[in-house]
């Protein structure tokens, strides 16, 4: 079998932004940022005080109450994207596309917080034990398994775990096996909720997490903010979704991917480059028919610096014509989740024509000298567009994506 | 005072990156030395335990040898000094 086009017909998502898709391309759209005093506990002993949250999630809306228990708030990310992203696709799981569908799962943390809650009764409490449902709730693969067994998914399910490609590397491995022909429809994305105080103090350990907002590529740029939420795509062969009559957003064109060889936490010029051209060489395409970049922008000094120089050693003069913004800036940082919500952004920006600016853009920086789209969406019709990814580890994972035109 | 700060934030940075004392002076910086990203946090991490202080983040950025160290742990230290002899009034 030839390789076969691969189309994205349904998404879901959750994060700071809102709680459905509609919702948080409406905020990108309008350059809100979802980045906000954290809430869901006590910070009084950190040093920085923001975060990108999903307020007012209410579980039990979403799960009935023994369900709810096996589900530590990543997992449930995870499901909610992912019924969102089947319902909004339209598909009913007959018995024979159930073995010939995949899940794939991104995720950094797995069910951390259900962790840091289990050490809290250990070690601070004394009491001696840990709740018995903790190893399923916290098992980096509880949200592919909760989205398999949801829907009777009997086909390939995994997790990766990448860092901060987490999600990326998901979708790359799930359009790969659309793309062969090893399955025939796939759910695949990321979730995350790093929202524990464990966690917190550690990332603050780092220094990496800035005190008050993030400003991607901006001069006065000062760290990350992290964020929390899953998103979800529904993936299957071109043909088959015009066939079946389905709304195609857009084409995965292709997947990238590269390690640095480098260094646990500093990134380089070279592996990203690397990643970003072999997403391009794997979509078939000429880097001037990309028109946006959907950065991984952190908002760290070091990392814009390094996106920037790559995004420049691949594109040559034509990173001038291109637009490049890090929605990190809205939806924060939401670790083995970013790169699914990012896709989000990046599917809808050649949809709907519409760039999701870089929000809380203060001040050009001479060394990320991008258009990064400052603060305010761009109408711009556009034919590719990419996602970049880069984890700590130095793993890159980059996918191309191709505008439908119906 | 100040030979003690100096000679503590020293045996900090040496014993973090497991190099001899004597290859450490106030004007080393922390390149030569070797020191990168991981390596600065781990030490400022552990000058924090020594000394009892918080470094704030900005300040940790703007370090570039074992000067920039030791007058920033000592500032720290003599505001801490301040504040308690605010708090014990």
């Amino acid at each position: 079998m030839g390789e076969r086009r691969v189309a994205i017909t349904g998404m879901g998502a959750i994060c700071a932004l809102g709680q459905d898709v509609g919702e948080m391309w409406s905020a990108l759209r309008k350059g809100h940022s979802g980045i906000a005093p954290i809430e869901s506990l006590d910070v009084s002993s950190l040093k920085f005080r923001n975060g990108a949250e999903v307020r007012q999630y209410r579980p039990e809306q979403h799960f009935d109450p023994n369900r709810a228990d096996l589900l530590d708030r990543f997992a449930q990310f995870a499901l909610l994207a992912a019924r969102r992203a089947v319902q909004d696709a339209g598909i009913t799981f007959e018995p024979a596309l159930r073995e010939n569908t995949g899940v794939v799962t991104g995720s950094c943390l797995g069910g951390q917080s259900t962790q840091d809650a289990g050490f809290v009764e250990l070690y601070q409490l004394g009491r001696g034990r840990i709740h018995p449902l903790s190893i399923p709730r916290t098992m980096a693969n509880a949200g592919a398994s909760h989205i398999s067994m949801e829907f009777g998914i009997a086909g390939p399910a995994y997790t990766v775990s990448t860092a901060c490609s987490s999600a990326n590397h998901a979708i790359g491995q799930a359009f790969r096996m659309v793309r062969s022909g090893e399955i025939d429809l796939a759910i695949t994305g990321g979730s995350e909720a790093p929202f524990s105080l464990g966690l917190l103090k550690a990332w603050e350990a780092m220094r990496v997490v800035s005190p008050d907002t993030c400003r991607p590529f901006s001069k006065d740029r000062r760290g990350m903010i992290l964020g929390e939420g899953g998103a979800m795509l529904v993936l299957e062969p071109l043909d088959a979704a015009r066939a079946r009559g389905a709304r195609i957003y857009a084409e995965i064109a292709g997947f990238g991917m590269s390690s640095d060889a480098h260094h646990i936490t500093q990134p380089s010029v070279e592996g990203p480059a690397r990643a970003m051209l072999a997403a391009l060489g794997n979509a078939g395409l000429h880097p001037e028919q990309v028109g946006y970049i959907n950065a991984h922008g952190t908002g760290t000094p070091g990392n814009d610096r390094t996106e920037t120089r790559a995004i420049r050693s691949v594109f040559g003069a034509h990173a001038d014509h291109l637009a490049v913004s890090s929605t990190k800036s809205a939806h924060g940082h939401a670790l083995g989740a970013a790169g699914a919500l990012e896709a989000v952004a990046t599917i809808l920006a050649l949809r709907e024509g519409i760039l999701p600016p870089t929000a809380n853009f203060t001040e050009p920086d001479p060394e990320c000298d991008l258009d990064v789209v400052p603060n305010q969406a761009r109408p711009a019709s556009v034919e590719c567009a990419l996602s970049n990814s880069f984890a700590f580890g130095g793993l890159n994972a980059v996918l191309a994506f191709r505008v439908h035109n119906t | 005072m100040d030979d003690f700060v100096a000679e503590k934030a020293i045996s900090v940075l040496a014993s973090v990156k497991r190099i001899p004392r004597e290859s450490i002076s106030l004007d080393s910086s922390l390149e030569s030395l070797g020191l990168d990203s991981l390596d600065v946090i781990t030490m400022l991490f552990e000058l924090e335990k020594e000394f009892q202080i918080s470094i704030p983040d900005d300040e940790a950025r703007a370090v570039r040898n074992v000067r920039d160290i030791v007058e920033g742990v000592r500032k720290l230290l003599a505001g801490a000094s301040l504040e308690s002899r605010a708090s014990a009034d």
